[in-house]
């Protein structure tokens, strides 16, 4: 290999945290021009080896070379001036100030006088926009920006300040599946233009799609870099997982009992249109749509964390009316919400101060807590859901994704809960414990709970669910069976399928599914 | 194997940093300071910072949901005057007095704390602002109520709060005894104290677990004011007289030792236990700078630097 085209070079990576070692002789590169997806399981080293990278952390041993130059990457600014920028899951904008303000933030121009030269900062970021092929002006606030356009600020401050490497962070996860689209064509083209990409992602496709080398972690070591012509999706997950995959397959008997929960036609201005569904016993009932459809929105409606402002919900034939989730709670009535790391837990508390929150009451008598039947109830439950915690006294911020989300769940299966809604029950969760996920909801329906599903990920709709209705625009768009059910048939229907229309935020036409029917609403 | 032996014992040290501390300093102290060990000297030591203990214990509640209350000194000032002054008009009930004027102390701290809760639940007025309003409006009630006239002449009854001993321990130290450790017991071993922390770690989960989350935050106020409230009862009847200027900083002094005990001022993580320590690490400090007569002064700049430490600390065990 000659030397010339490998631009950045990571050698013999360790580093140690107390009683971890996150990385061992870690080995990494990034030739001109390439697309290099990094992947691994939660707690695999990705995060810490981008970290090194972007001078967040230091490496206890190892070398870094760029352009066969050594590279000490002392501070994240000092990174940034040797030409790496990583862009995080949580964007580092300043959501008051503007994109123009953002992409130049701490590198603003000076004029003779010392002052900032807007004039400049303005047209130079409105030509760099332009280039990225996208409307969002340089002197619109971030704030008022969404997911997808905020990220193509972060984009534009790499451009601005010549990185020569671009780190990615799961860049898809809170993105439309159009979205996505439009940020692989710059991706492509930032390709082109000869920078260095380095594309951390949990999704399979993505990765096949958009990345030219994929390296492997695991534990903290390197496991293996292939391109990816050389290997198949299989082979992958068992790189990443280090053990044969076992198809899934939920084999389960459905017979769903009497009626649990019924919505009718609840609405939300500007947000929910006239929603109407209802779940069973033992049943499992998926909501899928595309990220904006409001899907999240029906589920804060249902247990009253939003105001609806019309149609009602019954509870096994009785109107309820939840002002808040805790009514919902009282009436056995769970949202596991999507954002578990701001909804879901409380982070800087133990596993065993999570599970019991919801549940003190039970072991608790005039106020006092019966701490040996907590500890009983709790160790049972770290055994039952295999949460892999040192002790029921680690705090949950040192846990995985895979076993946050089972803490989450375990809180609820405490109380006996038969009524769950699972808002993207496994966003941001490794394969591995993907399946331990889909396990769990299905012992759980098996024993008679009701679930609501809801996901953008239509693998994981069809995967759980008995039957499916599909969001689009605010509006349940149609329902379909199990048997009915196809990735092709949900998309259609999620892109807003015959209801081809305006002002809905999908816009249908870059794909097959814009068959048109014309009829607008 | 040597490096992780060496992070535990680090992380052990940097766990009980305070308790080290304090014990460090002490023995400096007993082999220093001429005064420093006898029985008498510690004995006024717990004695001389029981206000500042009981301050800090009612302030980390409110600490632990992310809150502060800014009011306590002022609070404090205005129980003083009111007690001193129902004390004065009930000359000649003897000892009737005491639990007339307990009663007054708590239900007025509690009504000013109350007060502050609302401010904070109801209204959703951050609570830096809610208990500085709090603070000005206390000092200023506790001015007007004895005209910014120190109340004085009270009758020897109430003053044995304050300076009686039982077995040679103050009467103020076993107040203070009992209200640590009944705070520590509500903080390890109740579901309110539970809640607080829950509360404090992340509000929003705590309420989706079904955590009545304005219910808490309310009540630690009303702590922290029953707290400030018997500390004005313990000043007034120590000094023997009701002083609308009593407790001025002390807001500043409790939280600096619920800071020192490391608990962190955003919430969700830190102890009573460690609130004791910290306030007796500031006590312990100015007793023998005291005893090595080393001036006021110095010993501001001294305590300041030692607030500055104890965070570092802090921050270092975080990592």
């Amino acid at each position: 290999m000659p030397q010339a085209n490998k631009l950045l070079l990571l050698k013999g990576i360790n580093k140690s945290y107390p009683g971890v070692r996150a990385l061992i002789d870690v080995d990494f590169e990034v030739a001109l021009g390439e697309v290099h997806a990094l992947v691994g399981v939660n707690g695999a080293g990705k995060s810490t080896l981008i970290k090194i990278l972007s001078g967040a952390t230091r490496m206890d041993g190892g070398q870094i070379t760029l352009d066969g130059k050594p590279l000490h990457i002392t501070s994240p600014h000092r990174a940034i001036d040797l030409g790496i920028s990583v862009i995080y899951q949580e964007f580092n904008l300043v959501p008051e100030l503007s994109v123009a303000e953002n992409v130049f933030l701490g590198r603003e121009p000076h004029s003779a006088m010392g002052f900032v030269d807007y004039k400049k900062v303005y047209r130079e970021v409105d030509a760099l926009l332009k280039t990225l092929g996208t409307t969002v002006k340089s002197r619109t606030k971030v704030s008022s920006l969404g997911v997808a356009q905020q990220q193509l600020v972060e984009i534009a401050r790499a451009l601005v300040v010549k990185a020569r490497i671009i780190a990615m962070d799961e860049p898809t996860a809170a993105l439309s599946l159009q979205e996505t689209d439009r940020l692989f064509s710059i991706v492509r083209r930032l390709k082109q233009e000869g920078k260095g990409l380095i594309f951390i992602s949990h999704r399979m496709e993505e990765i096949f799609q958009i990345a030219d080398r994929v390296t492997v972690l695991r534990d903290g070591r390197l496991v293996a870099t292939k391109r990816l012509g050389e290997i198949d999706r299989n082979e992958l997950v068992e790189m990443i997982l280090g053990k044969k995959l076992k198809k899934y397959h939920s084999v389960r008997e459905t017979v769903p009992g009497e009626e649990v929960l019924r919505v009718e036609g609840l609405s939300r201005k500007g947000v929910l249109e006239d929603i109407n569904f209802s779940v069973h016993e033992g049943e499992i009932l998926g909501i899928a749509g595309l990220v904006g459809a409001g899907k999240t929105e029906l589920a804060r409606a249902v247990v009253g964390l939003d105001r609806a402002d019309g149609g009602r919900v019954l509870l096994r034939g009785k109107p309820k009316r939840f002002r808040s989730p805790i009514e919902a709670i009282k009436a056995g009535v769970v949202l596991v919400p999507e954002d578990r790391k701001n909804l879901g837990l409380i982070l800087g508390l133990s596993v065993r101060d999570n599970i019991s929150l919801p549940n003190l009451l039970r072991f608790s008598r005039g106020g006092f807590i019966n701490g040996k039947q907590e500890l009983k109830a709790v160790g049972d439950m770290i055994t039952n859901l295999t949460v892999k915690t040192t002790s029921e006294r680690q705090l949950v911020k040192n846990l995985s994704g895979g076993n946050q989300q089972k803490v989450v769940l375990a809180k609820w299966l405490l109380r006996g809960e038969r009524v769950f809604i699972f808002d993207e029950p496994t966003r941001g969760i490794d394969v591995g414990a993907k399946v331990e996920i889909y396990q769990l909801i299905n012992n759980l329906v098996r024993e008679g709970a009701a679930i609501i599903v809801i996901s953008s990920e239509f693998e994981e709709i069809l995967e759980l669910s008995d039957r499916i209705i599909v969001m689009h625009a605010g509006r349940v768009e149609g329902e379909l069976s199990r048997a009915e059910a196809t990735a092709d048939n949900m998309l259609l229907l999620a892109m807003g399928g015959k209801h081809r229309g305006e002002g809905a935020p999908v816009a249908v036409g870059t794909s097959s599914a814009g068959q048109s029917g014309g009829a607008d609403r | 194997m040597k490096g992780i032996k060496l992070s535990k014992v680090k992380a052990v040290a940097l766990n009980y940093a305070i308790l080290i501390a304090l014990a460090l300093m002490s023995i400096y102290y007993a082999i220093d300071a001429r005064g420093f060990p006898t029985l008498e000297n510690l004995t006024n030591i717990f004695n001389q910072n029981s206000v500042y203990i009981i301050l800090a214990v009612g302030q980390t509640l409110v600490i632990l949901t992310a809150g502060i209350d800014l009011s306590v000194g002022a609070m404090l000032a205005f129980s003083a005057v009111v007690c001193a002054d129902v004390a004065k008009h009930m000359e000649g009930y003897s000892y009737g007095i005491i639990p007339v004027v307990t009663l007054v102390s708590i239900a007025l701290g509690a009504t000013l704390g109350a007060f502050n809760g609302a401010m904070v639940t109801v209204f959703k007025i951050p609570p830096f602002i809610a208990t500085l309003a709090m603070m000005t409006m206390a000092r200023g009630m506790a001015n007007i109520y004895c005209d910014a006239r120190p109340i004085g002449h009270l009758p020897a009854e109430f003053k044995l709060i304050g300076t009686a001993s039982i077995g040679g321990i103050p009467v103020p130290v076993f107040i203070m005894a009992a209200i640590a450790a009944g705070l520590f017991v509500v903080t390890r071993y109740t579901v309110f104290g539970r809640y607080v922390y829950a509360v404090g770690g992340n509000e929003e989960a705590a309420r989706l677990s079904g955590v009545n989350v304005n219910a808490t935050r309310f009540w630690v106020y009303v702590i922290s004011g029953m707290c400030a409230g018997i500390c004005g009862l313990i000043l007034a009847s120590r000094l023997g007289s009701g002083d609308p200027k009593l407790g001025y900083m002390y807001e500043l002094v409790s939280i600096a030792a619920v800071v020192l005990g490391g608990t962190s001022l955003f919430g969700g993580r830190g102890s009573v236990i460690g609130t004791i320590y910290g306030a007796l690490f500031m006590g312990v400090l100015e007793n023998g700078l005291l005893l090595k007569g080393i001036s006021t002064f110095y010993q501001w700049v001294i305590k300041g630097i030692v607030i500055l430490i104890a965070v570092i600390v802090d921050e270092l065990k975080r990592r």
